[in-house]
């Protein structure tokens, strides 16, 4: 039973800020995901976490103890590291077994764990081999196993399917996900990767700069970003900015992006959007697979709109198109059946139930 | 396709001659003293001083290594060599790995520039050295009143000072190429920095060390400024001293048992090479390439 809790959590190197201050509470059996461009803070964190890093401010709780001066091994954490760190003059078993061998604990207990955590990650045969013998994804169940087999109040991840292939990085993300719904050990897990923080984790965490831009569950994020950064990092291919002002047309709101082109505020966001009507500072954020093919039943809050297209990215289930509003490159995603080519005019739909306004001078989602 | 592939194996003819000629020249240049000296060691003295030819032997004999290792002063000369490389080389392996895992690992302030020191004073030239520290001895000598010229566990004091920063240099190198998160894990596993080195840097580190080792060995076996520098009477001599000393009377060159006590003095670092080359080419290209 552990929650993690970081309150205020600072990290200097030098004079040089590198986590400015952030709180987040972990709960138990709960899987975090902290996710950001490089340099955002999210490893730093986590090694602060395990206790690799001195705290310059603030503090880190596990469970209700605060562990800011206490040295990894007491810490009751395992962390999984992204070039593995497999001990290479050490078996497989040796490699799992060493922590409870420091430990001391009981030969045949050893045994029971280190058999029960290669069975959970099905590398049983591989007990007697070295690393060297091993393959990228195996190597990677190695260190999901020296962790697992020391059961921790903690799981740390630190960017564990960097190193691998694209494929074997999909199947080992499954891998990870079913042994947590086995285990169900907090685990806090670091990554660059969007799709991975998505797939994985009950919530996460967007890190930008040093600070948590925004945190919640991956249906959250993707759907009710707080930030233009957090609407722009979570989905692929990214959201569309334009800018855009509001005016009033019709008895409602009009969002403009282009002499020609005008989007009207769904009825529902009237109230909210109506104060800033007469800032010049607006961006108008729409994902690509709110901007479709015309087909015959408009739905409400649907708008066409005609432009012609620059570029057509048949990707098989779907065709992504390129066009420009008001001097912005845009995308759409159309049915690859559609009748989408470059160079041609296309009547598309863009969904306003799904429009974002965003401040561009706060980056705030308004 | 053919013609290409001909080609190719033409070429790698042509490369492989070459590099036999060249690898030829070396070991005649090498190999060629060596050789002389085993010609010149199974020779009588009669048959030395009389020159016929320098490659043959016309009555082989043992004479010389007989004399020599049923000569207690030569049997002397090779204790003492054995029990200062022994001594030199424990005593650089317990200084150079610890010091070594501490300026590469445990950052404290000064640790760089302590690294960058340890390799300058192996630049500082032995010949510079041995007055200081006779001065140094005879200082000694007279405020404690121990001793320390004409002895040779003296040597034993004053090998490390060649062998230990250049040790600690190897593995340094050896230890930084270690990756960094190995010794997180084994934190994290609940090891003390004592276990670091022992379970971890040491076993993944050998190669290294026995470089290190082979060198430190090396150096105290075939030093011969210091032993000629602070011993002087027959017990306490070293074999390269020992020979030139013992073996040279003024004018007069034994010259067969000169040979002889050299080959017989060269065997020791040359079994432990056969056995140890392998760790010892890999340990000195080692953080060369990543893996």
């Amino acid at each position: 039973m552990a929650r993690v809790t970081l309150r205020k959590l600072v990290k200097n190197y030098e004079e040089t800020p590198a986590v400015r201050g952030i709180d987040l509470d972990i709960a138990d059996k709960e899987f975090v995901v902290l996710v950001g461009p490089s340099g955002c803070g999210k490893s730093t964190t986590l090694r602060m976490i395990a206790g690799l890093e001195d705290i310059t401010g603030g503090e880190v709780l596990i469970g209700d103890e605060v562990v800011n001066d206490m040295p990894p091994k007491d810490r009751d954490i395992a962390m999984v590291f992204q070039n593995y760190a497999l001990y290479p003059h050490m078996t497989v078993y040796e490699n799992m077994s060493f922590g409870l061998r420091l430990k001391k604990v009981d030969k045949a207990e050893i045994a029971k764990r280190v058999e029960n955590a290669a069975r959970i990650l099905d590398i049983s045969e591989l007990l007697q081999r070295k690393p060297k013998q091993l393959s990228g994804g195996q190597r990677q169940r190695v260190a999901m196993g020296r962790a697992i087999v020391r059961d921790p109040k903690v799981f740390l991840f630190d960017e564990p399917l960097s190193n691998l292939d694209a494929k074997l990085r999909v199947q080992m993300r499954t891998e990870i996900k079913k042994v947590h719904q086995k285990v169900r050990t907090t685990t806090v897990y670091v990554t660059h990767d969007q799709v991975e923080a998505m797939t994985l984790a009950d919530r996460v965490v967007v890190m930008n700069g040093g600070v948590i831009e925004q945190v919640g569950t991956p249906n959250d994020l993707y759907h009710f970003p707080a930030t233009r950064f957090v609407a722009g990092f979570i989905g692929s291919p990214a959201m569309n900015f334009i800018p855009c002002r509001l005016e009033v047309a019709g008895g409602g709101l009009a969002a403009r992006l282009s002499p020609e082109i005008a989007f009207p505020v769904p009825h529902a966001r009237e109230a909210r959007y109506r104060p800033y009507l007469d800032s010049g500072n607006l961006l108008f954020g729409l994902r690509p697979e709110h901007i479709v093919e015309q087909r015959p039943h408009a739905e409400s809050d649907q708008h066409a709109f005609e432009v012609p297209l620059e570029v057509t990215e048949p990707m098989g289930m779907e065709t992504l198109v390129y066009f420009e509003i008001g001097g912005v490159e845009v995308c759409g995603r159309v049915n690859p059946n559609a009748g989408a080519q470059s160079g041609h005019r296309m009547k598309l739909v863009a969904d306003l139930a799904n429009m974002h306004l965003i401040d561009a001078a706060s980056g705030k989602v308004l | 396709m053919a013609v290409a592939r001909t080609s190719m194996k033409g070429d790698r003819r042509k490369a492989m001659i070459w590099s036999y000629v060249f690898l030829g020249m070396f070991v005649v240049f090498f190999l060629t003293p060596p050789v002389y000296m085993l010609i010149t060691s199974l020779k009588s003295n009669a048959e030395i001083s009389a020159a016929v030819s320098p490659w043959w032997i016309f009555a082989p004999t043992l004479e010389n290594y007989v004399e020599l290792l049923s000569s207690p002063t030569y049997l002397t000369f090779f204790r003492n060599s054995a029990l200062v490389s022994i001594l030199v080389v424990t005593i650089t392996m317990l200084v150079s790995i610890p010091a070594a895992f501490a300026l590469s690992r445990m950052k404290f302030w000064g640790s760089a520039t302590l690294a960058t020191g340890v390799f300058l004073t192996y630049l500082i030239p032995e010949t510079l050295l041995f007055i200081p520290l006779f001065k140094i001895f005879v200082f000694v000598h007279d405020l404690t009143g121990i001793e320390l010229i004409n002895r040779w566990w003296v040597l034993v004091i004053l090998y490390p000072t060649l062998t230990v920063p250049f040790c600690t240099w190897i593995m340094i190198g050896y230890f930084g190429s270690i990756p960094k998160e190995l010794d997180e894990a084994a934190l994290i596993d609940g090891a003390g920095y004592l276990q670091i080195l022992t379970k971890i840097f040491i076993p993944v580190a050998l190669p290294g060390i026995i470089a290190a080792t082979i060198f430190a060995f090396t150096v105290s076996w075939a030093q011969f400024l210091y032993p000629l520098a602070f011993t002087t009477s027959a017990d306490q001599l070293v074999l390269p001293v020992g020979i030139i000393t013992t073996l040279i009377r003024g004018d007069v060159f034994t010259w067969g048992q000169i040979m002889t006590g050299a080959l017989l003095g060269a065997a020791p670092p040359l079994i432990i090479y056969a056995f140890l080359m392998d760790y010892y080419i890999a340990g000195l290209t080692a953080g060369a390439t990543k893996g």
